[in-house]
């Protein structure tokens, strides 16, 4: 899956960067140096976040972190992995790679689903700052909508990959 | 004042305490710090395979989309039109809810209505183009589908909910 990813990237990338190029040189350079300056500012996260995978999946045995994500159904998965979404506030160019490796390691996409789709929907970090425009009412309503919409996202997504029926 | 001057990063201290606590694990033969250090090594060559791909993606569409272009087709909002380009506008921006809820006031401003100010707010999380990118490059372009098929209604039912819910009177607050 993995590898397969990796192939159709590049293949998309460098058709696209082919056409950018012969369309403007110099939109194609500064498509770069933006590429080189977003990867500069996620690095930091990124290495620390690394860090603490490896750590965790080598120290903390992988069966336990297994057993917490996989080992106790997909509803438990699912709810791990909301609550761990929502309350998580990391980046898409960092949880995208992460969520890829907990794949590798055999969490079902259901899970993965929960994850991403509450970290990208519910903010309890980010909660002060949506107060401030919309008050703590609207704001809370906005949050849970999106809690409710992450676990009929990952049921869909496992219906749709087969781990659910 | 050296040590100011030369003061190391966060992840820099960490990463360098991490390569010890590996090389140390490997003289020692303490298992797990061994397999710690694999572990970064095999994340670290997946990443040093799918990075590079993804931020020149990312990189080519904030070079070639520029957001004025898209600001310039929102002036009409009406019915079905209006969701349409809330969810086209929230894919091309940058930055998150830091940059997704200013606009959502500027919107307020020029006339959007709630219901499509809402959906923005809502595509804003779930459909921006650099990060789908990175999530169809590790998770797959299937998932990437169905979570779009699935949650793009949704996002719409949730904000034309919310916004009978408020009224058309509801304001923005400035913060």
């Amino acid at each position: 899956m993995i590898g397969l990813g990796m192939v159709i990237a590049w293949v998309i990338m460098a058709a696209l960067f082919s056409i950018s190029w012969f369309v403007s040189r110099e939109r194609t350079l500064e498509a770069v140096r933006l590429a080189w300056s977003f990867f500069r500012d996620v690095l930091p996260m990124f290495v620390v976040v690394l860090v603490f995978t490896s750590l965790s999946l080598g120290l903390i045995s992988e069966e336990v972190l297994l057993e917490l994500l996989v080992g106790r159904g997909l509803l438990a998965g699912s709810i791990t992995g909301a609550v761990a979404g929502s309350i998580a506030a990391i980046p898409g160019s960092v949880a995208f790679p992460l969520s890829g490796i907990l794949l590798e390691k055999g969490v079902p996409y259901t899970v993965i689903a929960a994850f991403t789709t509450t970290l990208m929907m519910v903010g309890v970090v980010t909660l002060p700052l949506e107060r401030e425009y919309l008050g703590f009412k609207v704001a809370l309503a906005r949050n849970l909508a999106g809690l409710a919409m992450a676990l009929v996202v990952s049921a869909a997504i496992g219906f749709f990959f087969g781990e659910l029926l | 004042m050296k040590g100011k001057r030369f003061a190391l990063p966060f992840w820099v201290v960490l990463f360098l305490g991490f390569a010890a606590f590996v090389v140390l694990s490997a003289f020692l033969r303490f298992e797990p710090g061994t397999r710690c250090g694999a572990n970064f090594l095999d994340f670290a060559r997946t990443m040093a395979g799918l990075l590079p791909p993804t931020f020149l993606l990312v990189g080519l569409f904030h070079a070639w989309v520029r957001r004025e272009t898209v600001e310039k087709h929102m002036g009409s909002e009406s019915g079905a039109q209006g969701y349409f380009w809330a969810v086209v506008l929230a894919g091309t921006i940058v930055g998150g809810l830091f940059v997704a809820l200013p606009l959502c006031l500027v919107l307020q401003k020029k006339g959007a209505s709630m219901k499509v100010i809402l959906t923005f707010l809502n595509a804003s999380m779930i459909s921006r183009i650099p990060m789908t990118i990175f999530e169809a490059s590790f998770l797959g372009i299937g998932f990437t589908l169905i979570r779009f098929v699935i949650s793009i209604p949704l996002v719409i039912l949730i904000a034309w909910a919310m916004s009978l819910w408020l009224g058309e009177d509801f304001r923005i607050a400035e913060p």
